[in-house]
Formats: structure tokens, C-alpha cells, sequence
């Protein structure tokens, strides 16, 4: 049985190449499914990656309670106080708390590749900013001096933006602030901001509360005493988080619209690529009736013809998988791409993960066997006799 | 046309290669209608936009507020006709992720800012006088089911009330449409003289100026002169003609364009080659058919054309299939998107079925050409 399965499979998959004509409609068909598929998925999971790399298990974010995000959070200053001054929050040997206040206001700015004005986040932070964020560093330049009007860049944010480099100025509320430093925090989402001391920003938009307090957390555990602490405190109306649950909701907001486009996208191309896969594998049983039929009149079973027919497709999926791969991979992978609104804008780079490869070929296959089946039961089922004198 | 039901068998001698084609090329058509009708929407919502009206906001970002004062002193530009102004208000309706796009305006200016927008006069009257007064789109009253007399209480994302109550309560007292479609009717208007006094921050200060002029072809000029009103103060503008404004905004999102491009480029290949396979196929199983119409006295030229004619029906037919589905799902999702009352572009239509043609005719070039060589004898013996 299983010899006879082989040797048809082996003798139909020799014979492709005189169907090449036929056979590359559903390596092609595929392959545009494929790259397609990987390009929008990739762009979607490159960003929520950006966003979710923000987060960090070891760190909680104190927001007004109810607030769904930053911009709708306001804490006044005595909060503050109150907060950085609570139990399970990491703490300098000098008793000075890992916490930072976030004050974030947005400047617009020109991108470098189209010229189109965005949004690019300020954000305003404690001098404990690098207790709280230690994967945060200065790459060239110097950390900004509070009580000057100075900034620094995210590595992201210059590479994408015009006129952000170290010296350059950028027209804020009061005037302009002066560039003096790089930093990078791994490709994340804080790497695609401006960044200086509250307090002085603050003052620059005569503002008195702040939107949100991020601390880290003196262990992993400490956060459910943190939290209690916070949210029984009666002169405090606040919501607390871990880092990675706020960020997770975050990246889920951000994703929505192209999530949306990627699935309507997806099932219409998945869709014209079965129907594809189907006439290419119709054709190549119709092309090969009477070889099919002479195979089963010297005793060969249904099985192997079947089986024969289904991996052909397979095996073409797969080239088609490959080539959509390289594709989506090659024009793709590493790209650097700016989303924005007036509030702030983020810079991720695209990544063609392996796991969106895999994803790519199980599709590829799923595609493949669907459009393989009908014809291979077809194949099956051809009358032995009529299909001999086929012409 | 006596030729229909010659190309017509052609088409049919293999019904499920013939069928399978067709749904291949409405997929494809369907996509490209979704697609390029969406960026052609976008282009249509910029058309329709007016350039006697600009916008003014902070220079640094719109979230930064302007102060009321400034309405004044844009009023004194040569050209100004009216000034109106408008503040986010972030609604939200009982959670906080039903959100409900809220403005809070000068109704008696709006009406003047706006004269695309049509409201009652009894209701403008009612606004007026109801301090908590609310009017609602026609979209938005239809979308939740809101009407004149419901009591509405909202909340605020941004927005908290100085005498420390959570939730704002509005009346409805009127509604609102536009007849030309071209301002979206799906917000909630209040009056912005109660929300300013009842919020508990950034009293006296709004978040964008409407102000309408009187010649579009000053719109720039006039921009510049507003703008240089306010330079080097802390609340500096910028102004632009409405237009620009949504241009600006949509260029904001990223680079859509050369996905949206990309996307459909990968489409139509796959669909000439799929289409062009179908048509190679089909010819090389009759050829000794199409050598029994040459000898019947069908010329090089006719067999040409009955080729050709077979693609080109089988395409049109499916690209009209495909955008006619373009059509019917495309309102909802632009809708959906924040452009109500959009329909797929009539454009989008035409260069599509255009398209078609010349996909039907390259895709099936080469096996027309081969049918047009024949050699009645050759292929007639089989050679």
C-alpha cells in the first residue's frame, strides 16, 4: 500500500515539470497570498512588539482612577508626593523612590520620508527616570539639565523626524528648547518621543498635574502591596497597573484599524488563491486522465492517486510559501515605519518574524490541501474504461 | 454579435475552469474596488471640503488650548466674515470605551461658520435657552437611537467638573443634518458657554477657531495674516483652509498609499497570470477545433478576435461581479471608518472595468496570436 502510494507520488511529481505552465498559476496565486498576508500581519505584530517591549513586569503605572490612558489622566502634585512615598516601590540606599512622574504634551514636527506634519510626544520625567527605566541610555550627547530648556531625542524619533538632532531647536509652548542628547531604550515605544524634566515642562505649559507616575516595583511581588496601599488610601482616587497589562491594552487600541484591514484583506486573498489552486490542480488531473486511469487498470488503488494529487498541491504550496516569504521578507523586514496622529506618532521596525514565516507556510499548505482535495477525489473517482479512451 | 453564442460555447466546454477563472478575477476586482476605493474616498473627502473656511489651532499641537481672546482679534483680519470655535469634550456614554464624539460650540456662530449644516431655528432657539441644551447628528441619533427630549449623561475622558460630580447631563433639544453629506453628522453639540464654566481646568480657552472668509483665493493670504497676529506670543497659531486641515491629517497616519498600492499590484499579478493560464490552456485543447472554423472560412483575424472576445467577456463580467460586491460593502466600512454617506467612487467603477479590458486582452494576447498562426493542416494531423 504504502509502496504503491510512493512510487505514484514519486512518477506524478517527476511529471511536473512538463505541466510548469499550469503548476506556477498556484506557486504564484500563493506566493501573493502569502507576501501579502506577512507584509500586513508583520506591520501589525511589529507594532504591538513595539508597544509591549514599553512594559516591563518589574514596573507599575499609577493613573487616575477610570482613566483609560495617559492623556486622560491628571494627578495633582500632592498625589504624587503621596505616591512615590508608598510600600513595595524600589528604593535607592539614600531612600530616594525608583519613580518618576510622566507629564506628556505633543509638539508637531516634520517626518523626514514624506515631508507630512505629525505628532511627536514630549515627555516630561523625574532625574530618577534612570532608576525607574534602566534599559533607557545615552548614546551620544548628554542627559537634559533640569530647569533649562533642554531635551533629548529617542533614537526612533530621529531617525524618523526632521530637525531633532543634538543642537538643533524645537518650538515648544514658551519657545525654543535646545537638543542636547540621544538616547535608546531598545526599539520601544519610548524611544519614539522627546524627553525632558517635568517639572520645567510643566512650567513651560503652566500646568500643575501631571498624567501618570510610573514606579519599579521593589520585587515582583511587591506590586499587590503597592497596589493596596494606593487604592485604600482615602485622600488618593487612583488606578494601579502592572507595566505589561497597561501596555497590552495599549498595543490592542493601536492595532485596531489594522487589524481590521489585515482580516478583510487576508480572507478575500485566501479565497482567490483556493480558487486558483483548485483550477491549477483541476487541470493537471484533467491533463493526466488517461495516465490516472492506466494506473488504476493495472491495479493501483484510489489511495495512492489521491495521495498522489494532494502532495503535488502540497508541494507547490510550499514553493509558493517560499517565494510570498522571501518576498514579504525581503521588501520588508527591517524597515523602519512612522504611525501617527496629532498626539504623538510611533517609529517600530518591521519585522518578518519566523513565526509569521511558519505562519505563512501553514497557510500555504491549508490553501494547498483545500484546493488539492475536490481534484484528487475527482482523480479517484474517473470511470476507468471511459477515461482509457480519453482523448 | 452573431458570434455570442459561439464565444459563449467556448467559454463554457470547460464549465469548472471557466467558473473557477471567474471567481479568481471577482476576488481580485472585489479587493481592488475595497482598496482603491478607499484612497479614492479619502481624495473625495478632501474634494468636497470648503476653502472658505480655516481652521486655527496652537502652532505646538492641538492638544495645547487657545484662549478665547484670540477670537476677537482674528475677527479684526480684512476678509474675516465670522469667527466660530469648537473644544474636544471626549465623551464617553456609561463605559468608558463607548465613546461618543462631543463638541462643545457657539451655536449662534456655528450656523453662520456652517452653512452646510441645516438646524431649525426652533432648535437653535432651544439651544440657546437651555443651558444643558444638546443637539445630535442625524448619524449619531440614528446610530443609538437618541431623540429630542432624551435626557443624556455622559462622561468625560478628559474633562472633570468643578463641583466634583463624574457625570455631565445633556437635554437633547434639536438635531442636526447635512443635506450636501459633507460634514458628518455624527457628533453631539453643547453649548460651550455652560461646559467652559462648569470644567474645572483650562477655563476661557478652546480648541480650535473656525472662521469663515468671504474669497476662497485669499484663503492663503489670509491664513498668514492670522497667523501672524499671535507669532511669538506663548499661544501662536497656525491656520489653514479646511482642505489642507484633512490632508494634513490624513498624510498624519503613515504612508497608506504604498501599502494600499503594493497591495493591489500583488493582486493584479496573480490575476494576469491566473487569467493567462486559463486562456493559454484552453486555446491548446482547441486547436483542432479552432483548425475546423478556419476551414469553415473563419479568416486568421476572426479566430484572433473569437479569443480575444472570450477573455474579455469572462473579465468584464467578473470585474463587474467583484465591484459590484465593492459597492455594497464599502459604505458600511467607510462609515465605520468616520466618512458616512460615502459611496464607491464612480471612478473607481470606470478604471476598474477599464482595467478588466486590459487585463482581458494582455492575459490573452499570446494565445490569440497562436490561434491566428494556425496552419489548418498542421493542426489538423495533430503536429
Amino acid at each position: 500500500m504504502f509502496k504503491q502510494i510512493a512510487s505514484v507520488t514519486a512518477m506524478n511529481l517527476r511529471s511536473l515539470p512538463q505541466r510548469i505552465g499550469s503548476s506556477s498559476v498556484i506557486v504564484v496565486g500563493i506566493a501573493g497570498v502569502v507576501a501579502v498576508i506577512l507584509s500586513v500581519f508583520g506591520l501589525t505584530r511589529s507594532l504591538s512588539d513595539a508597544v509591549l517591549a514599553t512594559g516591563s513586569p518589574d514596573r507599575a503605572i499609577v493613573l487616575r482612577a477610570g482613566a483609560t490612558g495617559e492623556f486622560s489622566s491628571t494627578l495633582l502634585v500632592d498625589a504624587v508626593a503621596t505616591i512615590k512615598d508608598a510600600p513595595g516601590i524600589a528604593r535607592a540606599a539614600d531612600g530616594t523612590p525608583a519613580a518618576t512622574s510622566n507629564f506628556v504634551a505633543a509638539v508637531n514636527l516634520f517626518r523626514k520620508e514624506d515631508g507630512a506634519r505629525a505628532g511627536l510626544a514630549v515627555r516630561g520625567v523625574d532625574p530618577a527616570v534612570s532608576a525607574v527605566r534602566p534599559e533607557m541610555t545615552i548614546v551620544s550627547g548628554r542627559l537634559f539639565t533640569p530647569g533649562l530648556r533642554e531635551l533629548i531625542v529617542g533614537r526612533s524619533a530621529l531617525e524618523e523626524f526632521r530637525s531633532v538632532g543634538i543642537g538643533d531647536e524645537v518650538v515648544l509652548r514658551d519657545g525654543p528648547w535646545t537638543v542636547v542628547g540621544v538616547f535608546e531604550s531598545g526599539r520601544d515605544a519610548t524611544e519614539s518621543s522627546l524627553m525632558t524634566d517635568a517639572a520645567t515642562l510643566l512650567s513651560a505649559y503652566q500646568r500643575t498635574a501631571v498624567n501618570s507616575v510610573t514606579v519599579r516595583l521593589a520585587s515582583k511581588g511587591a506590586f499587590e502591596e503597592l497596589k493596596m496601599a494606593l487604592t485604600t488610601n482615602p485622600t488618593l482616587s487612583v488606578s494601579v497597573e502592572r507595566e505589561t497589562d497597561f501596555y497590552r491594552r495599549e498595543s490592542q487600541d493601536a492595532n485596531q484599524i489594522f487589524g481590521l484591514v489585515g482580516i478583510a484583506v487576508g480572507v478575500f486573498m485566501g479565497l482567490g488563491a483556493i480558487f486558483a489552486a483548485l483550477n491549477t490542480m483541476y487541470s493537471a488531473v484533467s491533463v493526466r486522465t488517461r495516465e490516472i486511469a492506466t494506473l488504476r487498470a493495472i491495479g493501483f488503488g484510489a489511495g495512492g492517486v489521491i495521495v498522489s494529487v494532494l502532495a503535488e498541491a502540497l508541494l507547490l504550496a510550499l514553493i509558493g510559501a517560499a517565494v510570498g516569504g522571501s518576498i514579504a521578507w525581503l521588501l520588508f523586514n527591517g524597515n523602519s515605519v512612522a504611525l501617527g496622529d496629532s498626539t504623538g506618532s510611533i517609529v517600530f521596525q518591521m519585522q518578518v518574524t519566523p513565526a509569521l514565516l511558519l505562519l505563512g507556510v501553514l497557510l500555504a499548505c491549508s490553501v494547498g490541501l483545500i484546493g488539492g482535495l475536490l481534484p484528487a477525489l475527482r482523480a479517484a473517482r474517473l470511470p476507468v474504461a471511459a477515461a482509457l479512451r480519453a482523448v | 454579435m452573431k458570434y455570442l453564442p459561439l464565444i459563449w460555447a467556448g467559454l463554457w466546454r470547460k464549465r469548472a475552469r471557466t467558473v473557477l477563472t471567474l471567481l479568481c478575477v471577482v476576488v481580485a476586482f472585489a479587493l481592488f474596488g475595497l482598496l482603491h476605493g478607499f484612497s479614492a474616498a479619502l481624495d473625495g473627502i478632501i474634494g468636497q471640503m470648503s476653502e472658505t473656511r480655516l481652521r486655527s489651532m496652537s502652532r505646538v499641537n492641538i492638544t495645547q488650548p487657545l484662549p478665547l481672546a484670540h477670537r476677537a482679534r482674528i475677527q479684526t483680519v480684512p476678509g474675516v466674515e465670522e469667527v466660530s470655535y469648537y473644544n474636544f469634550f471626549a465623551g464617553y456614554y456609561q463605559d468608558r470605551s463607548n465613546s461618543v464624539q462631543v463638541g462643545a460650540i457657539d451655536v449662534a456662530s456655528f450656523n453662520v461658520v456652517y452653512p452646510d449644516i441645516q438646524m431649525e431655528p426652533q432648535y437653535v432657539d432651544a439651544m440657546l435657552h437651555t443651558r444643558n441644551g444638546a443637539l445630535v447628528g442625524e448619524d449619531l441619533a440614528a446610530e443609538r437611537g437618541w431623540k429630542i427630549g432624551d435626557r443624556i449623561p455622559l462622561g468625560s475622558a478628559v474633562w472633570t467638573r468643578k463641583d466634583g460630580a463624574e457625570a455631565w447631563d445633556f437635554e437633547i433639544v434639536g438635531s442636526y443634518r447635512s443635506p450636501s453629506g459633507k460634514v458628518p453628522t455624527s457628533e453631539l453639540w453643547i453649548n460651550y458657554d455652560y461646559f467652559d464654566e462648569a470644567r474645572a481646568a483650562a477655563n476661557g480657552t478652546v480648541t480650535l477657531y473656525f472662521v469663515k472668509i468671504h474669497d476662497s483665493n485669499r484663503s492663503a493670504e489670509i491664513a498668514e495674516q492670522i497667523d501672524a497676529l499671535f507669532a511669538n506670543s506663548t499661544s501662536e497659531t497656525q491656520t489653514q483652509s479646511e482642505k489642507d486641515w484633512v490632508r494634513a491629517q490624513i498624510a498624519q497616519i503613515g504612508n497608506i498609499g504604498f501599502f494600499v498600492n503594493a497591495i493591489i499590484a500583488a493582486v493584479m499579478f496573480a490575476l494576469l497570470f491566473v487569467t493567462g493560464n486559463t486562456m493559454v490552456q484552453s486555446v491548446r485543447e482547441r486547436i483542432p477545433e479552432l483548425a475546423v472554423l478556419k476551414t469553415y472560412g473563419f479568416g486568421n483575424v476572426a479566430v484572433m478576435g473569437l479569443v480575444l472576445a472570450e477573455s474579455v467577456v469572462l473579465c468584464s463580467v467578473a470585474a463587474a461581479l467583484g465591484i459590484g460586491i465593492a459597492a455594497v460593502i464599502s459604505p458600511p466600512i467607510y462609515r465605520e471608518l468616520g466618512a458616512g454617506g460615502l459611496n464607491l467612487p464612480l471612478s473607481v467603477v470606470a478604471m476598474g472595468l477599464g482595467l478588466a479590458v486590459v487585463f482581458a486582452v494582455v492575459s490573452a494576447s499570446l494565445p490569440a496570436l497562436r490561434a491566428q498562426r494556425l496552419s489548418i493542416v498542421d493542426a489538423l494531423a495533430g503536429r
